[in-house]
């Protein structure tokens, strides 16, 4: 396990994702190119870069999600627990089951909240109402909605604001009981109390999950995220401690992005 | 039981997507089979261009069938395209969306009154006023033709509306820009770019009048022979097969499905046609 | 002599106003002249009693309840055909040779008239098969008649399915099967629904496969297995063999409210399911 990232402000955590000469195409169209980086258990990493860098396609690719696309590929190695996602022992619907998503729009399914919450839980076969109750309570905690709606749980979902439909994704993103909750600008539509709460529960729970949050807005990254890597056009440019990216970046590109030159 | 075998799943959705063109095939195959061999035996030419039909001496020519089913689908045409295409021009260009909300449904929902229905109102209101107004027997090739327009309207309109709906707002702005009225836009702009979807509803509605059969059989008199006037009484070829496919065996029943092997090809390459005009719209959006 | 733009405009949009406004009458005419003609024959006795003399008196309820029946018995068949159909078009394959091959023959089947449709299930069901003139003959024939029509709505509806709905699913870690009927096909039902309506619709009032498949008893039928005469196919008798002109227009305006109630419910769903959707 060589390339472990060990920065001054941490110690060397286990490695989660290793991500090895990774190239992904939608058809004829090249998006990411050759990315090789790790990514450290129960941290958060920021994913930062202007749109069109690859930050959403590298996402999608980490759960497979770009699978559903009939024409994409993929090239190099994705390893999870030292286990190729693309090899031909992984189930993808299992394997999903392990990273949650939250997108950048919230997308409520047109049912109750909790039958939103549950919808995951249920697909591994729980069915015991107590045991889903149990997990609906402590994943809406945890995305810190549950006083809100603790009284209306058989709302339609789509009946919440917009922060609140966020954190509801959030939350039914935490009921799956995941090993990685990956974020695609999950912010992008939401008011500043919203992405503060949104970001209040990150931190939280950065104890128990490794996270991977890609952002247009920086500053986020800065406040939240305890390593951040900037992408442009595909490439990874550099990948280090949130506060060197920040203060001493290594490339002058990410330098002129980070101090908003481009971008 | 997580995974009910979605390779299962796939395998049983794509036995049944075959289903509609394994019905087609099943309804080709099966009219053919019964009506190929009669079709050769006789001859081409002698089923077709042969004029007496008269199964008891065993002549079976279909050309006064086939003159009628051509007459009577010219004349709905003649009725029912420049009327419905005009209707559709003017529910698009010239009235406000709202009207059109509510008359194009109007006109989709009457698609669904029954053909016989329009054959009884042929039978008890315009054979009458032809009989009256114009001589001869009234259930006619006339009548038969009226009625037919009639029932393909709401085809041609649904589709033109359709079609014209389709055309981008900006190719009317640029012809308004350039000082054009809105009739000078539709006829020089709009129609040209619909025409392929406006054609296409046209071929449509022909299929349907060539393939419509029981109101024609209660307007059209039914008399087997070559009309020489729009007031004869006519047979068309569904007319013939549904006429006399009760009680016939035998050779006669073979010779109706040889009739309907006729019927088939022609309504094949009316929907081809039709699909083709559709394809060149779609593609013709795109470039 | 030419006309200004003007004036020509005037005069082409007054003749095409003309034109739509002498399709309306003419549609209109249709239904209020069978309605003002048939209501009077109409009474509880002629709707919940048998008809006697071959239709010259009595009721008409054995053709009701064909007519209920023969539809059901259609949609009951073509339904989860149709319904797979589009399934497999849009969520399980993606745009080749195949699926082009699939929306062709459901184009031409819809394309193809009744009455060959008529001539397929009197040699294919009626007699090879020896189901003989009943209800599964005529209820299978029209279920191969509707079929586009049930494809091609329930195709559309589910296209008009969010895509972020079918990526939250899958990210949720469901299979393709469970996205489809968990949340795809849920959101698409009232365009399902308008489909199969359409095809009830459409079953009820037709007529040339009708007779050839299903027969035209009187009697009211017991089993799926009988012979049965629907409303249109009695309708059509009566008004051709000229038995009796007034149980005709009753016929024809219980067939009439029938299917326009049928096909209401069915664009009325459609409606708000565009309101819905956009």
């Amino acid at each position: 396990m060589e390339g472990l990232y060990s920065g001054e402000t941490m110690g060397p955590m286990p490695v989660k994702f290793s991500i090895q000469q990774l190239s992904t195409f939608y058809g004829s169209v090249q998006a990411l190119r050759s990315l090789s980086m790790d990514v450290a258990t129960n941290r958060i990493l920021g994913v930062i870069g202007p749109a069109g860098s690859g930050k959403t396609s590298f996402l999608r690719t980490l759960n497979r999600l770009n699978d559903l696309l009939p024409d994409f590929r993929v090239e190099g190695r994705v390893l999870l627990d030292g286990s190729d996602i693309y090899g031909p022992d992984t189930d993808p619907v299992l394997l999903r089951r392990r990273i949650g998503m939250v997108f950048a729009m919230p997308v409520p399914l047109p049912m109750s909240i909790y039958e939103n919450l549950v919808y995951g839980p249920k697909l591994t076969g729980i069915r015991d109402y107590q045991r889903l109750g149990e997990i609906v309570e402590k994943s809406l905690r945890a995305a810190y909605l549950w006083d809100e709606v603790k009284d209306r749980l058989n709302l339609p979902a789509l009946r919440l604001s917009g922060g609140q439909q966020q954190r509801l994704c959030l939350a039914r993103t935490l009921a799956l009981g995941p090993e990685v909750i990956l974020l695609d600008e999950p912010s992008s539509g939401l008011d500043p109390i919203s992405t503060a709460r949104i970001e209040e529960a990150l931190a939280e729970l950065k104890s128990s999950y490794t996270i991977i949050l890609v952002t247009n807005n920086t500053k986020q990254a800065s406040r939240v995220a305890d390593e951040t890597a900037f992408f442009l056009m595909g490439e990874l440019v550099e990948i280090g401690p949130t506060e060197k990216i920040f203060t001493a970046p290594g490339d002058s590109r990410t330098e002129d992005y980070v101090t908003g030159r481009f971008g | 039981m997580i995974r009910i075998g979605e390779k299962t799943v796939q395998r049983l959705l794509m036995a049944a997507a075959f289903s509609a063109i394994g019905g087609l095939l099943l309804i080709a195959l099966f009219i053919f089979k019964e009506g190929l061999s009669f079709f050769i035996e006789t001859g081409f030419r002698r089923f077709l261009f042969a004029d007496v039909w008269d199964p008891q001496s065993g002549l079976y020519g279909i050309f006064p069938m086939l003159v009628a089913s051509l007459w009577v689908t010219l004349g709905a045409m003649l009725l029912g395209a420049p009327l419905g295409i005009s209707v559709a021009v003017f529910l698009v260009e010239f009235v406000p969306r709202s009207v059109m909300r509510v008359v194009k449904p109007t006109i989709e929902l009457l698609a669904g009154i029954p053909s016989v229905v329009y054959g009884f109102i042929g039978v008890m209101v315009l054979a009458p006023f032809i009989r009256s107004t114009f001589g001869g027997p009234g259930l006619s090739l006339l009548a038969a033709s009226f009625i037919l327009g009639v029932m393909i309207l709401p085809t041609i309109i649904s589709i033109s509306v359709d079609a014209i709906t389709a055309v981008p707002a900006s190719y009317r702005e640029g012809s308004f820009a350039l000082g054009a009225t809105r009739w000078q836009t539709v006829r020089m702009v709009v129609l040209k770019a619909a025409r392929s979807g406006i054609i296409a509803s046209v071929i449509l509605g022909m299929g349907r009048a060539v393939g419509e059969t029981m109101a024609v059989i209660m307007v059209a008199g039914n008399a087997v022979k070559i009309p020489h006037s729009a007031l004869d009484s006519v047979r068309t070829l569904t007319a013939n097969i549904a006429l006399e496919m009760g009680y016939a065996t035998g050779r006669h029943r073979e010779a109706l499905f040889a009739t309907g092997i006729v019927l088939f090809v022609v309504i094949m390459i009316l929907n081809t046609a039709a699909g083709v005009m559709v394809r060149k719209r779609v593609s013709g959006k795109k470039g | 002599m030419r006309l200004s733009p003007r004036l020509t405009q005037a005069f082409v949009v007054s003749l095409l106003g003309l034109a739509t406004a002498v399709t309306l009458v003419i549609l209109i005419f249709v239904i209020v002249f069978i309605l003002r003609k048939g209501l009077p024959a109409i009474d509880m006795e002629f709707l919940f009693t048998k008809p006697q003399d071959m239709g010259r008196a009595g009721g008409i309820l054995p053709t009701i309840v064909a007519s209920v029946l023969l539809p059901l018995i259609a949609v009951a068949i073509a339904a989860p055909l149709g319904v797979s159909t589009a399934v497999y078009l849009t969520e399980y394959t993606r745009e080749s040779r195949v699926t082009r091959l699939i929306r062709f023959g459901a184009d031409c089947l819809a394309g193809i008239p009744s009455i060959l449709f008529g001539l397929f299930g009197f040699i294919f069901f009626v007699t090879i098969l020896q189901m003989g003139w009943s209800l599964l003959s005529g209820g299978l024939t029209l279920a191969l008649m509707i079929l586009p029509t049930i494809i091609r709505t329930t195709e559309e509806a589910i296209r008009a399915v969010p895509n972020s709905y079918r990526e939250v699913s899958t990210s949720l870690g469901a299979t393709r099967f469970r996205t489809t009927a968990k949340v795809v096909l849920p959101n698409a039902l009232p365009g399902i629904v308008t489909g199969i309506m359409l095809g009830v619709g459409r079953s009820i009032g037709e007529t040339a496969a009708v007779i050839f498949t299903a027969g035209s008893s009187l009697r009211m039928p017991s089993s799926i297995f009988d012979s049965a005469r629907t409303m249109s196919v009695h309708f059509y008798i009566l008004a051709r063999e000229g038995l009796s002109s007034e149980k005709a227009y009753g016929t024809a305006a219980v067939l009439i409210i029938s299917v326009l109630a049928v096909n209401m419910v069915a664009y009325g769903l459609m409606n708000r399911f565009i309101r819905k959707r956009s």
